[in-house]
């Protein structure tokens, strides 16, 4: 088939399956979220935990919930890779190494997955799964838990009260992200991933040479992997490695997993706040974004100058010849738009432009549609924002579903579209200041600069994926980038979580035909221009040195 | 600016729908430039984040272009002064605006001296001790006495005696009103002066915080406080300042990396150039001009918070009498019973209201002569007459005309007075006045009933006059403006339901209040503000006062009591009770400006980038030259016209934010259409072709080349 029809084929493949799930996946995750009844093993999971299941919390209760799970899943996965080599399954590696086990621990806590090791050669088969692969359902629940409760704050009237981190956590983990990931699980292992608990198996060659091919609980960990957008890999070679990533068929379902929750929360959100065409307009932005990154990206890596390209037909280094241009590219735009983060192909050998188009995607902040959760929440505060812009004009005090954008709101609002530029651009002029952290780049010149700007908006971002040429594993990057995904998760979280109670405060202002309608195309023009400007050209001078620089030619 | 003595509902409905203000003159710019220099103290710029960034910015640059010194470095430091002048000098020409006016207010104030009654006053206490003291030691409670030709001395109610008021001081209004103690004009401002009579004061304001005091705080804008929305709006300023900082700040490590380490003075031009110093420069005056909008229409807020809450009513209430109808009832037509001509029943409804000197008597005079042209005759022209004036008794007026022997006596009155009179008379008035008089009855008007009786023939029945409240003409189109802004109007009438449907059907308002008493309407305030909607309403009596204060806009009439003027938040200097309607745009225009200028000020990045950061480092990597796309001269021509750029279009927009950006009352969906098309994608635009114009006169300047 002609590569060009193949990659449309897929995208409008996706693009259906993604319409097609919206609406259940969207209206189930709302009656999950509202639901009054819990099954009998939640019951028993409360009593377990020592948690009242009908007690809603305060935000702030729901914040320390928040901030106490995360610090207690940091420390036990920091202990769980230290004491790897006296626990079952070790396959004989040593403990990892602080540093590492810290930055993994916060990586994994805070949905980012970004990896500082090689995971067939770092990690046993008891810590990818009773460690790693927990927190990737952990992690994902309880960013949507988050969000929950930041919808709670738009429906709820005069409470303090935004729901229980703890029921949202359970009901989330159990009801949707276990059995999908046991289906789909299957459908994986079909395809032909691996699933065995073996350790690597020598082989010889037929050319004679000597071979390591290792085994895994790779299936089980693959689904978690993209359908709670977390992208920690198995394998060092993530998603392109062909045991994780068999064949086309999985690499267009795992881009499926990868999308699906982020792109059926604003359903989630529609229902829940009683307005459906205001999820609409949300997905709608979030649409937006994703088709023109996707076509940017499909566009310069299709571009061939020089001659190497030429002769390969389009720019194909580092990119699996089994998925080609379209398939790697519609994969490495999915990826950096909702945090996942997983790969398919080098992004380090990306086109300059189309590597500085993955960039961008992250900087935009993860949320068209952005991670599990923390994507729609990135994307209501943007809302916030472009309502308190469009209501002045409109002559009211704003108001965004019947709620006031007032002093306290937007202080909320705007801490957090300060708190990710902030991280990335401190972060990445602290590395640059230093000369020694320098010498950690490959390349030289704009290239290596990309390098570094990338690592920070990954991990500040939460996304994970890596401009592989930067060396990551002495004990400075992985503390500062430890701590730059520590911040860069729990800082929004606590902004989102505090804007949240302020809303469920409210008396919300009856919509008249004075109120700014926030479904209409004009209002999703709007805020898709506040995401680009506002958010976007922050980063402009930043991307004029690194990608843009090496991208544009005289 | 003096209010037309038109008021707006009856003007010409188009005109009267613009909200604008009065024009900049350049000379103000010119007059506050003192002012805006002054204003550079770093402890006043601290208040305005934005500016004051610029401020430090300014002094950077101003060091570096002292140690390195170069025409470059020399322009933008001078441009980047002048952009924080210009923010200054906006401020200071929306301040100097309301300067003059409180000028003359401090003048009656420091003239007043008062004639202090000494010791306990008693009503009717004659001839009192009163001692002389200067007007401003002047306590609450002191009783003062006033005759004609004195000023005032202070704000209180009126407790003996009537006299006429001039208070042109503060409404600018000339002709006199009357002030009178007990009921709903007791209430004299301080600075008015008596034109007659003589009357005691009970003083009802602390020295210091009377009426006129607060006034010259709000013109002067002394006692501006940050509203709301302000303080929102300028923590998202605040916030993208401090992200276009840091990309700033950490820009300068990466430069190094990349081989192009920039100077002091361009990384602030480039900081200046992002952060939103257009709406931060205009800001306050925007706010400022917005309180004088109201001032210049003789509206005094109490308070910024009001001005913007009076922008997100949704919900008015509007007292019938003054503002929906003419303030009494005027006979509307004529209707005959069969075997009358309709002029002969105008003639004689006509003769017989000579006589009526009342509202309605005068009215029904009136028609006669506009519709059926019949010249109001005087009493003197028809000198064989005897007048019947009108009394609460008899309940007619009237008039017994001799004419060649014969007397013709013409009645008018209640339907039940008249017809008693015809039966007295030997007629007999008919089933068809029943009905006539319980058509007008059921569709809210008041019939009068006009009979003749010429002597030796029974008495008859001529017709029914229809009595009703007149709608103001235009009145209907505002309601219908309002209805698409969002408001809904409530009319508050102390009549029967009946007539009060009537009414409300006629003027096009959305709800109303019958026989309403002052707990009804708190009721009413009450449960919209329980749904969430804010309530607007007018009020002039101490009965007011409670829903007044309840009200989140409450506008006291100044002929009001001064607990009504106590209770609201604004006060009406003309009380003219549908300026309402003219305060709620201008509410709205005021958050409309400040939304638009900060949608401007916003979508000019775009081109700035453009500008400045293929200047900056074009020379290291030579393929950035694609992003100069407007073909700028040079990197220093690019980076001063950026600069120059920004400040002119302060100074550009002052007129702007003191007029206000245009208003006309629509549904949110077309004001955004409308703002976003004009600010927004003209924010985009605008400065691409403004930086290149700028750029081709500037790249002629040696030493920039």
């Amino acid at each position: 088939m002609d590569p060009t029809l193949a990659g449309a084929l897929q995208a409008l493949a996706l693009v259906a399956a993604l319409a097609l799930s919206h609406r259940p996946l969207g209206d189930y995750l709302a009656h999950l979220l509202t639901s009054a009844k819990h099954l009998r093993v939640e019951r028993g999971i409360y009593r377990l935990i020592g948690v009242n299941g009908d007690f809603d919390q305060t935000w702030m209760a729901y914040l320390r919930s928040v901030l106490a799970f995360s610090a207690a899943s940091v420390l036990f996965l920091y202990a769980f890779q230290r004491l790897q080599n006296h626990l079952w399954l070790s396959l004989g590696f040593p403990a990892v190494g602080p540093a590492t086990a810290w930055n993994t621990a916060a990586s994994f806590v805070t949905n980012t997955n970004w990896q500082s090791y090689s995971g067939e050669a770092t990690m046993g088969h008891l810590v990818q799964m009773a460690g790693l692969a927990v927190q990737n359902f952990l992690s994902a629940a309880v960013a949507i838990g988050v969000v929950a409760a930041l919808i709670r704050g738009f429906h709820r009237n005069r409470t303090d009260r935004v729901g229980n981190l703890w029921v949202d956590l359970v009901r989330v983990t159990l009801r949707l992200l276990l059995p999908v990931s046991v289906v789909f699980a299957i459908v994986f292992v079909a395809a032909g991933m691996v699933e065995n608990l073996h350790a690597a198996a020598q082989v010889t060659t037929l050319s004679g040479g000597g071979q390591s091919l290792p085994g895994g609980p790779v299936a089980s960990q693959e689904v978690i992997k993209e359908f709670g957008t977390n992208g920690g890999g198995f394998y060092n070679a993530n998603s392109a490695h062909p045991f994780e990533n068999p064949n086309p068929f999985t690499n267009w379902l795992e881009i499926y997993l990868l999308l699906v929750i982020s792109f059926s929360l604003p359903r989630t959100f529609g229902t829940m706040v009683g307005d459906r065409r205001q999820g609409y307009a949300i997905v709608a932005v979030m649409a937006v974004f994703w088709v023109g990154s996707a076509s940017l990206l499909t566009f310069f890596e299709w571009q061939h100058n020089g001659t190497a390209l030429q002769a390969a037909g389009a720019a194909m280094e580092g990119k699996e010849v089994r998925f080609g241009i379209a398939a790697s590219t519609l994969f490495a735009s999915s990826t950096t738009l909702t945090s996942t983060g997983a790969v398919d192909a080098a992004h380090d050998s990306l086109s300059p432009l189309g590597g500085g188009v993955t960039v961008f995607d992250m900087m935009l902040g993860e949320i068209a549609p952005g991670g599990t959760g923390s994507g729609l929440y990135g994307m209501l505060v943007l809302a916030v924002v472009a309502v308190f812009v469009a209501g002045l004009m409109v002559g009211r005090t704003p108001e965004y579903l019947g709620k006031k954008l007032g002093g306290r709101e937007m202080k909320f609002a705007s801490l957090y579209i300060l708190t990710t530029p902030a991280i990335v651009l401190i972060g990445t002029g602290v590395a640059m200041t230093f000369r020694g952290e320098r010498a950690a780049i490959l390349n030289s010149g704009p290239h290596g600069f990309s390098e570094v700007l990338y690592a920070f908006t990954s991990a500040a971002n939460n996304n994970g994926s890596a401009f592989a040429g930067l060396t990551v594993t002495s004990t400075w990057w992985n503390t500062a980038l430890g701590l730059v995904m520590l911040f860069g998760r729990l800082l929004p979280m606590v902004f989102v979580l505090a804007l949240a109670g302020s809303l469920a405060r409210q008396q919300p202002v009856p919509a008249t035909a004075g109120t700014l309608p926030t479904h209409r195309p004009l209002f999703v023009g709007m805020l898709s221009g506040v995401v680009l400007i506002v958010v976007g050209l922050t980063y402009f001078p930043a991307l004029a040195l690194g990608p843009l620089a090496e991208g544009l030619h005289r | 600016m003096t209010t037309p003595a038109v008021h707006p509902a009856e003007g010409p409905a188009h005109e009267a729908h613009r909200v604008s203000g009065g024009l900049l003159e350049p000379r103000q710019l010119l007059v506050s430039l003192p002012d805006a220099v002054r204003k550079l103290d770093p402890r006043v710029m601290f208040r305005n984040p934005v500016m004051f960034v610029v401020e430090i910015g300014s002094l950077l640059t101003t060091y570096s272009a002292i140690r390195h010194t170069s025409v470059f470095a020399w322009v933008i430091t001078v441009w980047l002064w002048l952009t924080v002048v210009f923010a200054n000098l906006a401020e200071a020409v929306a301040e100097g605006r309301g300067k003059a006016q409180a000028e003359t207010l401090r003048r009656t104030k420091t003239e007043a001296v008062a004639r202090r009654i000494v010791g306990p006053w008693r009503p009717g206490a004659g001839e009192v001790a009163e001692e002389l003291i200067p007007a401003a030691g002047l306590t609450l409670g002191d009783h003062v006495l006033v005759e004609a030709g004195q000023l005032i001395p202070g704000d209180g109610d009126v407790v003996e005696g009537a006299a006429s008021v001039d208070e042109s001081a503060i409404t600018g209004e000339s002709a006199p009103v009357i002030r009178e103690s007990g009921g709903d004009r007791s209430a004299v401002t301080g600075g008015t002066k008596v034109l007659s009579d003589r009357i005691v004061v009970k003083i009802t304001s602390k020295p210091g915080e009377t009426f006129i005091d607060r006034m010259i705080a709000l013109v002067e804008g002394a006692a501006r406080q940050k509203t709301p929305n302000e303080i929102a709006l300028n923590i998202l300023l605040a916030a993208l300042t401090i992200v276009f900082l840091l990309a700033v700040v950490t820009l300068q490590p990466m430069a190094t990396y990349a081989g192009a380490e920039q100077t002091i003075v361009v990384l602030v031009a480039l900081l200046v150039a992002l952060i939103p110093t257009t709406i931060g420069a205009l800001l306050s005056a925007i706010g400022i001009a917005g309180m004088d909008r109201l001032v210049q229409r003789n509206v005094l807020a109490m308070s910024g918070r009001a001005v913007e809450a009076a922008g997100d009513v949704s919900t008015l209430l509007l007292d019938k009498t003054g503002t929906i109808t003419f303030g009494n009832r005027q006979a509307a037509d004529f209707t005959p019973v069969s075997g009358t001509e309709v002029n002969q029943l105008a003639d004689a409804a006509q003769l017989s209201s000579l006589a009526d000197e009342t509202p309605e008597g005068r009215s029904i005079v009136v028609l006669a002569k506009e519709k059926y042209g019949l010249r109001a005759r005087t009493q003197a022209e028809i000198g064989h007459a005897e007048w019947v004036e009108f009394t609460a008794q008899t309940r007619m007026s009237g008039a017994d005309l001799h004419e060649d022997g014969t007397v013709r006596r013409i009645r008018k009155g209640a339907a039940g007075s008249v017809v008693t009179w015809v039966e007295e008379n030997g007629g007999r008035p008919g089933e068809e006045i029943g009905a006539l008089v319980e058509g007008i009855s059921s569709a809210g008007g008041t019939p009068l009933v006009v009979a003749e009786h010429h002597s030796g023939e029974p008495a008859r029945v001529l017709g029914v006059i229809n009595l009703k409240d007149v709608v103001k003409h235009g009145i209907r189109e505002r309601f219908e403006d309002l209805r698409l802004m969002g408001i809904r109007t409530v009319m508050i009438t102390g009549d029967n339901p009946l007539t009060a449907r009537a009414i409300a059907d006629e003027a096009g308002v959305d709800d109303f209040l019958a026989e309403a008493t002052p707990e009804d309407k708190m009721a009413l305030i009450r449960q919209e503000q329980g749904g969430g909607k804010l309530v607007a309403m007018t009020g002039d009596g101490t009965n007011d006062a409670p829903a007044l204060a309840q009200a989140d806009v409450g506008v006291a009439m100044n002929t009001g009591t001064s607990a009504a003027k106590e209770a609201g938040n604004m006060v009406d200097l003309d009380s003219n009770p549908t300026k309402l309607i003219e305060i709620v745009e201008i509410g709205k225009q005021l958050l409309i400006t400040r939304g638009a200028l900060t949608t401007f000020s916003i979508a000019n990045d775009v081109a700035k980038y453009f500008a400045i950061i293929p200047a900056m480092f074009a020379s290291v990597y030579p393929g950035l030259k694609h992003l100069n796309i407007m073909a700028l001269h040079s990197p220093t021509s690019a980076i001063t016209s950026a600069i120059i750029f920004n400040a002119l279009v302060i100074i550009g927009l002052i007129p702007l934010a003191l007029r206000g950006v245009r208003y006309r009352p629509s549904s949110a969906s077309a004001l955004l259409r409308r703002n976003l098309g004009v600010y927004g994608v003209g924010g985009l635009i605008m400065p691409f072709a403004g930086i290149k114009l700028i750029d081709l006169v500037v790249q002629f300047v040696p030493g920039l080349h």
